[in-house]
């Protein structure tokens, strides 16, 4: 979603994404004039008139289960997203019986939050594994 | 799901924002207090509507149509801007 009339969405599509995703952009390209939505997400910059770098997951209830906002210049992680979501999925499907600790990728082991786990968690996570794949 | 467009000149962009409003001659000059939605965590996402492209159809979103998926809400600062 931006502040581009859904004609220009359409050109950057057709000249140049589609260049670099083959069939072009799958999923819906939003306008968002005078930056509306976006103010109510708090990611619309009024002096500079666009819309920052908000990043917001929705879960299948409409709840926001994560952010994550970067001034322009700073391109995205889209595989931390998938990551992120991934995670909130795991989370959802336990019914909050198990937690991702800090560097969890999907395979990895999780935590199982409870009395037995107080004072323990590191006999089960190290540091280390926040940074191997 | 998402609605087909009717295209002309007016309003090529324009979203609406639940409980928002949006035409300009409908908006009420008070000193009524304005309530302005907080974004947080755990908590229900605004709703609105929104006029879209999407695989060679203009098209109107509702992000509530999404309900029972998990949706990856993205903004940007505007096309054609390199990053």
């Amino acid at each position: 979603m931006s502040v581009d009339s859904m004609f220009v969405h359409k050109m950057w599509d057709e000249t140049e994404l589609s260049k670099m995703v083959p069939g072009g952009i799958p999923f819906p390209m939003l306008s968002d004039a005078a930056g509306r939505v976006g103010s109510t997400y708090g990611v619309y910059d009024p002096e500079a008139g666009v819309e920052t770098r908000g990043r917001f997951i929705i879960d299948p209830d409409g709840i926001i289960q994560g952010y994550e906002v970067l001034t322009p210049p700073v391109g995205r992680n889209v595989a931390e997203s998938l990551r992120q979501i991934q995670a909130f999925q795991l989370v959802r499907k336990t019914k909050g019986k198990e937690a991702t600790p800090s560097g969890w990728q999907p395979g990895k082991p999780t935590l199982k939050p409870g009395i037995d786990l107080v004072g323990k968690v590191w006999e089960v996570w190290n540091t280390d594994m926040a940074f191997k794949d | 799901m998402a609605k087909e467009l009717d295209i002309s000149c007016a309003r090529p962009v324009g979203s609406e924002v639940e409980g928002v409003l949006t035409e300009p001659n409908t908006i009420k000059h008070e000193s009524k207090k304005e309530e302005k939605t907080m974004i947080m965590i755990g908590r229900e996402a605004p709703d609105f509507t929104a006029p879209g492209y999407q695989n060679g159809k203009f098209l109107n979103f509702k992000l509530s149509d999404y309900r029972g998926k998990w949706v990856l809400l993205c903004f940007y600062p505007g096309d054609f801007t390199f990053v």
